[in-house]
């Protein structure tokens, strides 16, 4: 890593998820970690500290995002590495953990090498890759799991596709609980889910659109937790959206199942009201639910039921959007507006700030073992400064991410990301 | 209608610009709207009956009947109404030509976006696609059919028919009855018909019958004995046929035991009760061959003529729009 001046950020709002400390203080970050945390607002210089006057905006660990798209390698059009960072770097995030599903697949130890040195080349962010479950993601036979494990993949996912055969979902729970590796799983049955664009019920059949009960996601989650049960592997539950799930999930940690659960910013946004009149950048996979599971999912935050809140950054061009509802990709990009988004269930739904960044920080990074999401000495320099309260406009267009397709464009959200910083570098600052 | 006055000045009379630009769904109309164009559509039915058929008020217009899904009743229909008013008519299936080499449906309509239709019929598999077309071309575009979604002009001609039947729709009693789920037919009449201040049951399997559709204003019943009990119309959907043997329903056999339209069934209904179908009809699987073709109870026929009449009605009054924008 290259020398970089140090850097002290004074007169900031600090919030550390892991002391729970929300109060005045000074930042020194030096050679990519943090040297110095102090609890007053100002501290005394020297002549080779950079200052940054934070003018009491929060300072907090930099976004640790579970879930992300790009479209690199294999739809390059969509997505590239060095196209997601960047949106990231903007949008306060500091390290991603890329899915699998790209062409090829990232099955196999030399995927993982590869997508981790492309990575590691763009010197933006901290880019990690999840390994595929199965081989292909066919949910047939197991992949390479141990090798991919050392190669450096960060846990393990079939991505959007269920393992529907229960068999080969015990054998990957099993055989990664050897490595101790996480296996993640998005819980869709995938018989009531054929097909299916939108959550059952009034709205989806007055508008004619196919749908699947909200309970196909209970039920599935429910397999998951039996064989995580019977397996004892440490186990993800991937983007939860149903109050049924958090029921069923509830239920589990009473029992004392050590199971985590991760959820979407968008089914913490929106419900599926917002899909209108057939808009189908509210398109989603899990899709939209009615609001009593968006209230639900609200309050598991503050519960601290779920885990990591994730942007679920899926980027789709124009062409893949602009079709009937039923044939437009699901999806939408999010690593831009998760931080603003997130901000703004605290400014309306008062949910708790150190909650809230905990699930983007710390949560992420504990059920990962990544040494960031705190603010300590020692800690690596992974950190963004924003202001919570300025006002801003979400101007699809105006992102960063090679596709447009944010169902929060044009929406005024409150949260501006002022600064943020990688290994002691500034990898993005707001224009002033 | 008084012998000096024409038919075409009636018509001529009774001319209004369409409330909107489109006809995407049912609840594009107020009743208001509704009464007019039934009212218009008479006078077509009138016109279409003379030797003559044909009035020029959409001379030098284009109509252009864009159909992904095959449907030769509707397409006719429509061609047919366009023709009687003096349109150029053209008929595209997209399904055979470019659409199948991936091009999507905003490039089909840019194309023919080109061709300054000024008319655009559109039948699409995908619940919606209507709305996403009509945001994207400069021309009036007419819902004819989008996936499980709607089917207006079906409506209005289903209730230019009963209004013509029984004068006062208000009274009445409908009960629509087969696969609820899949149907934009029964949908648009829902809308319609609770619009228009008639009582609707929904009748059906529960493996047919929508999530919530008691919410829908309509009452539900899994007991066609019980759901058409007392009403004044028995409006049968067509079952696809991909959705028997044991995926929706177990068999047709079974289907038509329970929920087949017979005359033991339909003498359960008010008397003098009438039997619709927006066709086509598989006879013997939701509906009895002898019920169909009995004249005295069957107003499957006029459905058809009141088609015309009706997608005359909607293409003039749009047309006049057009002439005011």
């Amino acid at each position: 890593m290259a020398r970089t001046q140090p850097i002290a950020f004074v007169n900031a709002r600090v919030l550390d998820p892991e002391s729970r400390y929300d109060g005045p203080g000074c930042v020194v970050a030096k050679d990519g970690a943090i040297a110095d945390v102090r609890r007053s607002p100002s501290m005394e210089g020297s002549a080779d500290l950079r200052v940054i006057d934070c003018n009491g905006a929060v300072l907090a660990p930099g976004l640790i995002d579970l879930r992300v798209k790009s479209g690199e390698p294999g739809a390059e059009h969509k997505e590239t590495l060095a196209s997601v960072a960047k949106a990231a770097a903007a949008g306060g995030v500091t390290a991603i953990v890329l899915q699998p599903d790209t062409a090829p697949p990232v099955d196999e130890p030399a995927m993982v090498d590869f997508v981790l040195r492309r990575g590691r080349d763009i010197e933006t962010i901290n880019i990690h890759v999840a390994g595929a479950a199965t081989r292909g993601l066919s949910g047939e036979h197991m992949a390479e799991i141990g090798l991919m494990d050392e190669a450096g993949a960060i846990y393990f996912t079939d991505a959007d596709r269920p393992i529907v055969n229960s068999k080969v979902m015990r054998r990957v729970l099993e055989y990664a609980g050897a490595f101790n590796a996480l296996v993640s799983h998005r819980p869709a049955d995938p018989f009531l889910s054929e097909g299916a664009v939108a959550t059952e019920g009034e709205l989806a059949a007055r508008l004619g659109l196919p749908s699947a009960p909200a309970i196909a996601e209970r039920i599935m989650l429910e397999r998951d937790l039996a064989l995580v049960e019977l397996t004892g592997a440490r186990f993800l539950v991937d983007q939860i959206s149903t109050a049924g799930a958090l029921d069923s999930l509830r239920r589990a940690r009473d029992k004392g199942l050590e199971v985590a659960a991760s959820c979407s910013i968008n089914h913490l946004s929106f419900n599926e009201v917002d899909v209108g009149d057939y808009r189908t950048f509210y398109r989603l996979d899990p899709p939209l639910r009615p609001e009593s599971d968006r209230q639900a999912l609200i309050e598991a935050i503050a519960e601290g039921l779920i885990d990591a809140v994730v942007s679920a950054h899926a980027p789709s061009p124009a062409g893949e959007k602009r079709r009937p509802f039923s044939e437009a990709a699901p999806g939408a990009v999010g690593l831009e507006t998760l931080f603003p988004a997130l901000l703004n269930l605290h400014h309306d739904a008062g949910v708790p700030l150190i909650d809230l960044i905990r699930a983007v920080t710390l949560g992420p990074a504990q059920l990962l073992g990544l040494p960031g999401g705190r603010i300590a000495s020692g800690a690596p320099a992974d950190l963004v400064l924003v202001d919570i309260d300025a006002p801003i406009q979400v101007i699809a267009d105006r992102l960063n991410s090679k596709s447009k397709n944010s169902p929060f464009d044009g929406r005024r959200l409150q949260g501006e990301v002022l600064l943020t910083m990688v290994d002691g570098r500034i990898v993005h600052q707001a224009p002033q | 209608m008084s012998p000096s006055l024409d038919v075409s000045d009636l018509i001529r009379e009774r001319l209004f610009p369409f409330p909107q630009r489109h006809l995407t769904s049912v609840t594009d109309l107020d009743p208001p709207d509704v009464l007019a164009l039934l009212d218009l559509a008479d006078a077509f039915v009138d016109l279409s009956r003379r030797t003559t058929k044909k009035l020029d008020l959409l001379k030098g217009r284009t109509l252009l009947n864009l159909f992904f899904e095959n449907s030769t009743r509707t397409q006719s229909s429509f061609e047919l109404a366009g023709k009687r008013l003096g349109a150029d008519v053209v008929n595209m299936s997209p399904r055979t030509s470019s659409v199948t080499k991936g091009e999507t449906l905003i490039d089909t309509a840019v194309t023919l976006n080109s061709m300054k239709p000024d008319l655009l019929v559109l039948r699409h598999s995908a619940s919606g696609a209507p709305d996403l077309l009509a945001q994207k071309v400069g021309c009036s575009v007419i819902n004819a059919g989008d996936g499980w979604h709607e089917h207006p002009t079906q409506a209005l001609l289903d209730l230019l028919t009963l209004r013509r039947a029984f004068g006062d729709v208000s009274s009445l009693t409908v009960a629509i009855c087969g696969d609820v789920m899949h149907s934009r037919v029964a949908r648009s009449n829902v809308a319609l018909l609770s619009m228009m201040g008639s009582r609707v049951r929904l009748v059906g399997p529960p493996t047919l019958m929508p999530a919530d559709a008691d919410r829908w204003g309509a009452e539900v019943f899994h007991d066609m004995r019980e759901g058409i009990a007392g009403v004044d119309v028995v409006m049968m959907l067509r079952l696809q046929l991909e959705r028997m043997d044991g995926a929706f329903v177990p068999s047709t056999r079974e289907y038509f035991r329970f929920y087949g339209l017979d005359a033991e069934k339909l003498a359960l209904a008010a008397p003098g009760a009438k039997v619709m179908h927006p066709g086509p009809m598989n006879r013997g699987v939701e509906i009895d061959s002898g019920v169909a073709d009995d004249l005295g109870v069957s107003l499957i026929q006029d459905q058809v003529e009141m088609g015309v009449a009706i997608r005359m009605a909607v293409l003039a009054s749009l047309a006049a729009r057009l002439e005011t924008a």
